[in-house]
């Protein structure tokens, strides 16, 4: 009783570090509820993953092969873990709140008739969970009835599970899928490559905001800080509606959440839905000619000045301190 | 082309949200009520649909109270045709509201329903996907472009590490991403033609669906906040205490 079912996400066999999230969130919980963690993979590359996440620390790792799951898709997913919950009798399923976890998990909860907690930031030992709401200006602890629950845990709220000395048994599973109940088609997928860091995995996180004024001035001044510095890039949504950079960098209620070690605001006024996505950082520094702007409120060190000639300033001053 | 779109009453988003001291809630004095912005963008999508169809129809839903009509009267101005509003009397959970859309759509048979992919008050990001399965429907969240032809709907969706493209027949369930379009105002005539669209209410339990909820909020609190540092008065200073006292480079 109290086994918890891990989606564990991956990309033709290599996952983000908010797989080891979830793993790390699914092995506390299943130690409160006195269950087992064990982990679920499939798509193209699901063996390889497997074999990686085996030595993370669940009892066991189930590899689902069937032809229709290479690409995720959400119904046939959803249809082939409803059945796998079933057969294992799991009384949660776990996932991280990517985008993929986000898109998946309300549907195979609906599919099971079970209550479903998104984003949750802690288990507590009564098994209720705690989650933010209203953009984080408030936290609810949920309970959840039924004999199976659904959660997605937010990245930047547990650590990511750490290598264990031995590795988990693999299975494999060939799920039961109602072809005729699959109506949707994988057509392509557009890769943002960029040799940075990604965003929910960086130490260190720099954001643009409206005040860069162009994508250009994201190129040729935010840029050499985001290198120099060995951080991920980041936006706040106006930049982002502005066109100045990819949707995939937005921080905020709406867009990625993050809590690196170092969280540098550019030209960020700090709307509330803004800081939602990044007020957990440990150190957030904040560049603004506005001294009244609202992220000096959470900035342990603000810096009131022209980015245009701070950044580039800074640039020296980090090389500078490296040699 | 008949469009469902599934709106919800929050709070503005420019509002500062307290919560009790009971922890019972949030205090709602002074709060300023609107439509899920996220659920704008979904009617302004439907509304471009049929646009460019030349006809069609675009239907409103919400599961609320009484007050909630306010916010339908405003879709209804910014150009939806009519209005259902299912009223239920005690709190619903994400899975509940889904089954009430579900159920609804089911006797009005949309070709599409669009819908918001999160609501900015709960932030839950669930009942486009449950909607879709307890239909049996396809998805598709997140959505940055929507093109439809010969019954088929091809979607680009914001997701990790780039764009996603998929395809599939309707009827189907888009959820909006904030890319999509650019939500228009309700003009002057469209408020005057809105108080005489129809607006539709019935009563939740009356519908035959199971409302009981799974997941309740035991109780809220404010988050702890985060205090204010101090203001460094150079690039140079910046640095030094990045390195020296805070030792995060």
């Amino acid at each position: 009783m109290g086994d918890v079912l891990v989606y564990a996400e991956h990309r033709g066999g290599h996952f983000p570090k908010t797989t080891l999230i979830a793993v790390s969130a699914g092995l506390e919980l299943a130690r409160k509820r006195g269950g087992q963690c064990i982990a679920v993979l499939s798509g193209d590359g699901a063996a390889a993953a497997a074999a990686e996440i085996a030595k993370y620390g669940p009892s066991k790792v189930l590899v689902l092969e069937e032809p229709r799951l290479k690409h995720y898709l959400a119904d046939a997913a959803a249809q082939a873990l409803a059945g796998l919950v079933k057969k294992l009798g799991a009384e949660t399923v776990l996932a991280t709140a990517t985008a993929l976890g986000k898109d998946l998990m309300p549907r195979l909860a609906a599919r099971m008739g079970a209550p479903m907690a998104s984003e949750i930031i802690a288990i507590n030992d009564d098994g209720t969970v705690v989650r933010p709401m209203y953009a984080g200006n408030a936290l609810a602890t949920i309970e959840l009835d039924g004999p199976v629950r659904v959660v997605t845990v937010r990245g930047t709220a547990f650590d990511a599970a750490k290598p264990s000395a031995s590795a988990a048994p693999i299975e494999t599973v060939t799920p039961e899928l109602d072809a005729a109940a699959l109506k949707m088609e994988f057509v392509n997928f557009n890769e943002i490559k960029s040799d940075r860091q990604q965003l929910n995995e960086a130490k260190i996180v720099v954001s643009g905001g409206r005040g860069l004024k162009s994508g250009e001035n994201f190129k040729t001044v935010l840029e050499p800080l985001v290198d120099e510095l060995g951080a991920a890039m980041g936006a706040s949504r106006a930049a982002v509606d502005a066109g100045f950079v990819p949707n995939d960098l937005q921080v905020g209620q709406t867009g990625k959440v993050v809590a690196p070690e170092l969280y540098v605001a550019v030209g960020i006024s700090g709307a509330i839905q803004h800081l939602a996505g990044m007020k957990d950082s440990k150190t957030i520094v904040a560049i603004n000619k506005d001294e009244e702007a609202p992220i000096f409120g959470v900035a342990d060190y603000g810096l009131v000045a022209d980015l245009f000639k701070a950044v580039p300033e800074m640039v020296e001053a980090v090389k500078k301190l490296k040699h | 082309m008949k469009i469902l779109v599934p709106v919800k009453r929050v709070p503005d988003p420019a509002t500062t949200i307290r919560v009790l001291p009971d922890g019972s809630g949030i205090a709602t004095d002074n709060v300023k009520w609107v439509i899920n912005p996220f659920d704008e963008i979904a009617l302004e999508e439907a509304l471009r649909i049929k646009e460019k169809q030349g006809s069609g129809e675009v239907v409103l839903i919400s599961v609320g109270q009484t007050a909630w009509q306010e916010q339908l009267r405003t879709g209804l101005a910014m150009g939806a045709d009519r209005a259902i509003l299912v009223k239920a009397d005690s709190p619903l959970d994400t899975l509940a509201i889904a089954r009430v859309i579900a159920k609804i759509a089911s006797d009005e048979k949309p070709e599409l329903i669009i819908i918001g992919k999160q609501a900015i008050d709960d932030d839950s990001n669930q009942v486009g996907q449950m909607v879709a399965e307890l239909l049996g429907w396809p998805q598709a969240t997140f959505a940055s472009k929507v093109e439809l032809a010969d019954g088929k709907c091809t979607v680009v969706r914001e997701v990790d590490g780039g764009l996603e493209t998929i395809a599939f027949p309707l009827p189907a369930v888009i959820t909006t991403d904030l890319r999509l379009n650019e939500p228009r105002y309700a003009s002057l005539p469209g408020i005057m033609k809105a108080r005489k669209k129809p607006l539709n209410e019935l009563a939740a339990d009356s519908l035959g669906v199971e409302l009981a909820p799974k997941l309740k909020i035991k109780t809220l609190k404010t988050p702890e906040k985060r205090q204010a540092g101090r203001k460094v008065a150079s690039v140079e200073e910046l640095v030094q205490m990045l390195h020296t006292e805070a030792k995060v480079i």
